[in-house]
């Protein structure tokens, strides 16, 4: 493969670097008056970064026409379903960034650059054809992750959330980074297909430990029970679009990246690390829901429900197989419409002086004063607790299909009967907007985008989310066929 | 008339209209319920007029691959066509019914609508995914139903509610995952015909059974019932008790029954246990009760306790009477929680005490009260009659010993509701306020009187409602057969005896001398 073909493929991530660096200039040049002006732009980006992606999913691209720069990087249909998520997701965060921001008078240019450069990192782990993309992309997110975390700097918990993150995320660097050492030294190389060749024969004691702390590596990047600490205190102190951003984008590329390291690399032993996953699927669910049920501030509720959640994707990993791995996505696809719903509509509480509203408590009776976005809240509640008729269902009904063909019977049944424990605290939710009597704390206006974006994730989880089933199904089942011929 | 989708129809109109209320003012709102309701019944006398009895078991049947991994598949038979018959007539009296609530109508009438197209759903559904969506969904809107308009401890009810029955759901969803990944199909009437390996039916049917008995409810999952009964409202609770408990008996009978005989033969005597501890320990609590929908509830779970034995027996008589005690307690004990609800709307309690010689003040009241609690007891020329007596029959074939306990609660039946009757509508009047009660308005009139025609009919001539079953049934029942137990009578045909023997000619030759 020559070099134009492979700068062809790389096509997105160079668009995505450039206008990166150009709007970082507008940004300088302009001051941060400009700051609308560039996130809209940054949008615009990721929408024609999106145009350039899909013919890739939609062909079903996948084989030695996609493997760029000598296996390093492989823009095949998986990689284009994730970056699609990954670009909906980033768009979704920036353009309720600056009415958000603007009330704090902290809205910068800075904040869509560091969206842009998040996403391309993001682009390059679902990618990753080779260890060393695979952390050149981590890092990439991860520095722009931490700047946005503490992108409130006058406030304290915002700070104390980038801190945080910042500590713990370099500790998970570090946990990958040892174990991709061991990998490379007990296989000879960091490409996975090179891995995937090594380790056919059988997988020796210190490769072993290279998979083990890999997978505990990418464990903290995608917050699964025992690595979740960081989860609730980064979700509650970054400021909300930024809250929004963590639990989508960057989910959804961990989520990649670990199907691509497991399925991929450690495809010839995956009853190696199938237990690990076993394990962390489930506690990720049990932990996920006793967590939230104590929680008083609807953030850190999130925080707990995507915990939960990341135990149900992983149960698609889990099984090992395609069905599988197309269980996930269509699961993942389903999980980022949720977050941006719940956490715009939590975007959206706000008191009569613009004030965000974020204790639980405080949303008493919303129903009665904000009927609208009450319902939505609750569709989102009932649709994460995986209530049928809302699309939620379908996202827990791919995972467990796929864990019942593949016959890991108790699995499905352990993990389904958690979910119970789940939708107790969704219950809660819906029990205060609507039982309680009203608190009258959230009343503000909202901006009509947050409206807009509400009613698109809203629409998209309703029951009308069936009808794209088929679409959905299809297009996960070519990007998993990608993933596994690429193994 | 066949390629009509009246199914989707019948499920769109209270869709379209429940939507519609979520934005209509509270006048418009009722008027809206009502109108989609009593539109809702229509089609249902139309769909039962245009069922051709005798003909094929599915009718009606539409299908669109819509989805993924399931289709968009709707049809009846004969037992389905009285379920659904069941839960439109009840619908408009629960919406009439519900002219007491006063607070947030839209968002009232939107959960009852939503909750009749569910109902539907259930009992219209072919495929198997598409039942399980109809099935758990209905959690949502009476969650909202018994939390938002519910009584004292609401919300309590409303937490038992949802959960217990999640849980009990969820496992049968792996079930239906497994089987679906055995059979390879989704189509209900294709599965139904489908023999899964016996071993495997015990799991499935435990799964099942986890479900089905929780809504049902059976003893010991049924706490959930008198809580979520006494705090919802009036019409809350004509639902709950009238369709949605049928809910699990339709469970039975479509899904554990033909899928897994083996498996049910196997598990009729937990069955047959549960029921009759339920039969007779629930009637017992019935008795002291002092709150009356509490009363009324308990007795709810009795007479599912007949029911459940019934389908068990395995045999024609058993599941027709079962089916008949379904569709005669959902008129029954919904008409009682109207009664109830009536004198309630009055008084503002449902305490016994607080009530007392009604019979004087409220004539008709006590008349049509006296009439649905002889048709709860099973007096003959009422439908609990029919039910009970056919259920019995089908399980004293079975066992005489299971069939002695559940006769008990016909017995206990009568103290308790006899006793019911004696304090409220009979006796001194006692409390001034209650003396001074109006007696049945038209409006109350136009709820009362439907049900107990339909109650009456159901006991005279229930051979309208057997007729259209009477196939489906036999079906069942040759589907079961190859499992069912033998009865503990182990009747014998012996040779006739010189006696018997000279009788007959006898006989013979009297009826030839005429």
């Amino acid at each position: 493969m020559d070099f134009t073909a492979s700068l062809a493929l790389i096509a997105p991530e160079i668009l995505l670097s450039v206008a990166g660096l150009v709007l970082l200039l507008a940004g300088a040049w302009m001051g941060d008056g400009a700051s609308r002006l560039v996130s809209y732009a940054a949008v615009a980006v990721l929408a024609v970064c999106a145009f350039m992606v899909a013919p890739v999913l939609c062909t079903a691209a996948m084989g030695p026409d996609t493997v760029a720069f000598g296996g390093q990087f492989r823009a095949d249909a998986f990689a284009s379903f994730a970056k699609l998520l990954i670009y909906a997701a980033g768009g979704a965060a920036l353009l309720v960034a600056p009415a958000f921001f603007e009330r704090h008078g902290a809205m910068r240019a800075e904040y869509p650059v560091l969206v842009l450069f998040a996403v391309l990192g993001m682009g390059l782990m679902v990618s990753a054809g080779d260890l060393l993309t695979l952390y050149i992309g981590l890092e990439l997110n991860s520095l722009s992750a931490y700047v946005l975390a503490a992108f409130l700097r006058t406030d304290e918990r915002s700070a104390e959330a980038g801190l945080k993150y910042f500590v713990l995320g370099a500790l998970a660097s570090g946990i990958l980074l040892f174990g991709m050492s061991l990998t490379y030294g007990f296989t000879g190389t960091t490409a996975f297909e090179g891995i995937r060749t090594a380790l056919a024969g059988g997988l020796s004691t210190g490769a072993l430990f290279g998979v083990i702390f890999m997978l505990a590596g990418l464990a903290f990047k995608i917050a699964a029970v025992p690595f979740h600490m960081w989860t609730p205190d980064v979700y509650e102190g970054a400021p909300t679009p930024v809250t929004t951003f963590f639990a989508t984008a960057p989910k959804v590329a961990a989520v990649g990246l670990t199907m691509r390291v497991a399925m991929d690399a450690f495809g010839t032993q995956a009853s190696a690390w199938q237990q690990v996953i076993i394990f962390a699927a489930l506690a990720s669910i049990v932990v996920g829901a006793l967590g939230a049920i104590g929680q008083v501030n609807i953030k850190r509720l999130l925080a707990y429900s995507s915990i939960n959640n990341v135990g149900f994707i992983l149960i698609g990993l889990a099984t090992a197989t395609q069905a599988g791995a197309s269980a996930m996505l269509v699961y993942l696809a389903i999980y980022v419409a949720m977050s941006v719903g719940g956490f715009v509509a939590v975007l959206m509480l706000r008191d009569a002086d613009g004030e965000a509203v974020e204790a639980i408590a405080d949303i008493a009776g919303l129903s009665r004063t904000q009927p609208l976005l009450a319902l939505c809240l609750a569709a989102v509640m009932f649709s994460l607790a995986g209530i049928p008729p809302l699309f939620g269902f379908w996202g827990k009904f791919v995972v467990f299909q796929a864990a019942v063909q593949a016959d890991m019977i108790a699995l499905a049944a352990i993990g389904i009967a958690a979910s119970v424990i789940g939708a107790f605290y969704y219950l809660k939710i819906v029990k205060i907007m609507y039982f309680d009597e009203p608190a009258d704390k959230a009343h503000g206006k909202s901006d009509w985008i947050h409206w807009a974006l509400l009613a698109v994730s809203a629409i998209f989880i309703s029951p009308l989310g069936y009808l794209l089933t088929r679409w959905l199904g299809s297009l996960a089942d070519k990007a998993a066929a990608a993933l596994l011929f690429a193994a | 008339m066949d390629d009509f989708p009246i199914l989707s129809l019948m499920l769109l109109v209270p869709l379209v209209a429940g939507v519609a209320c979520l934005f209509a003012d509270a006048r418009l709102a009722r008027n809206l319920a009502l109108a989609a309701t009593l539109v809702d019944f229509a089609l249902g006398i139309l769909l039962w007029a245009s069922f051709d009895i005798g003909g094929a078991q599915w009718q009606f049947v539409e299908r669109a691959p819509l989805f993924a991994g399931f289709q968009w598949a709707l049809g009846i038979d004969g037992i389905a066509l009285m379920l659904i018959m069941l839960s439109v007539f009840l619908m408009p009296i629960c919406i009439l019914a519900s002219a007491s609530i006063e607070k947030r109508v839209g968002e009232y009438m939107a959960a009852f609508l939503l909750m009749e197209v569910l109902m539907i759903g259930v009992f219209a559904a072919q495929d198997l995914f598409l039942f399980y969506i109809f099935f758990e969904a209905g959690l949502i809107p009476m969650y909202l139903i018994i939390g938002i308009w519910g009584g004292q401890d609401r919300i309590y009810a409303s937490y038992k509610f949802f959960l217990y029955t999640l849980l009990g759901s969820v496992l049968m969803l792996i079930a239906m995952l497994w089987m679906v990944n055995e059979a390879g199909t989704t189509d209900i009437p294709t599965l139904m015909a489908y023999d899964f390996d016996p071993r495997a039916q015990t799991w499935l049917w435990l799964a099942f059974f986890a479900s089905f008995a929780v809504k049902m409810p059976m003893w010991p999952v049924h706490t959930w019932l008198p809580d979520a009964h006494v705090q919802a409202p009036t019409a809350g609770s004509v639902i709950l008790a009238g369709v949605l408990l049928k809910m699990g008996g339709y469970g039975f009978i479509r899904f554990s029954l033909p899928m897994f005989p083996e498996a049910s033969a196997q598990f009729a005597w937990l069955i047959f246990a549960l029921s009759m501890i339920a039969v007779v320990v629930t009637s017992l609590i019935a008795l002291v009760q002092h709150d009356m929908k509490k009363l009324i509830a308990y007795s709810s779970v009795a007479h599912m306790a007949i029911v459940t034995v019934g389908l068990f027996a395995f045999n024609v008589q058993g599941l027709e009477g079962s089916m008949i005690v379904m569709l005669s307690h959902g008129l029954v004990s919904g008409a009682l929680f109207l009664c109830v609800g009536v004198i309630y709307d009055r008084l503002h309690t449902r305490e016994i005490d607080r009530y007392g010689g009604l019979s004087i003040n409220m004539p008709y009241y006590a008349l049509f009260f006296l009439l649905f609690t002889m048709a709860s007891i099973g007096l003959p020329g009422t439908s609990g009659f029919v039910g009970e007596f056919l259920s019995l029959a089908g399980i004293y074939q079975v066992s005489s010993w299971v069939a002695l306990v559940c006769t008990t609660g016909i017995i206990l039946g009568a103290a308790y509701m006899l006793y019911l009757y004696r304090r409220v509508a009979f006796g001194d009047q006692k409390n001034a306020d209650a003396a001074a009660m109006p007696d049945l308005s038209p409006r109350e009139w136009l709820m009362l009187a439907p049900i107990a025609a339909a109650v009456l009919w159901m006991g005279v001539y229930p051979e309208s409602f057997l007729a259209p079953m009477r196939e489906d049934i036999a079906a069942l029942d040759a589907r079961v057969a190859r499992a069912a137990p033998l009865g503990d009578a182990r009747l014998k045909l012996s040779e006739p005896t010189k006696n018997a023997g000279h009788a007959q000619d006898e006989h013979a030759a009297h009826g030839g001398a005429h």
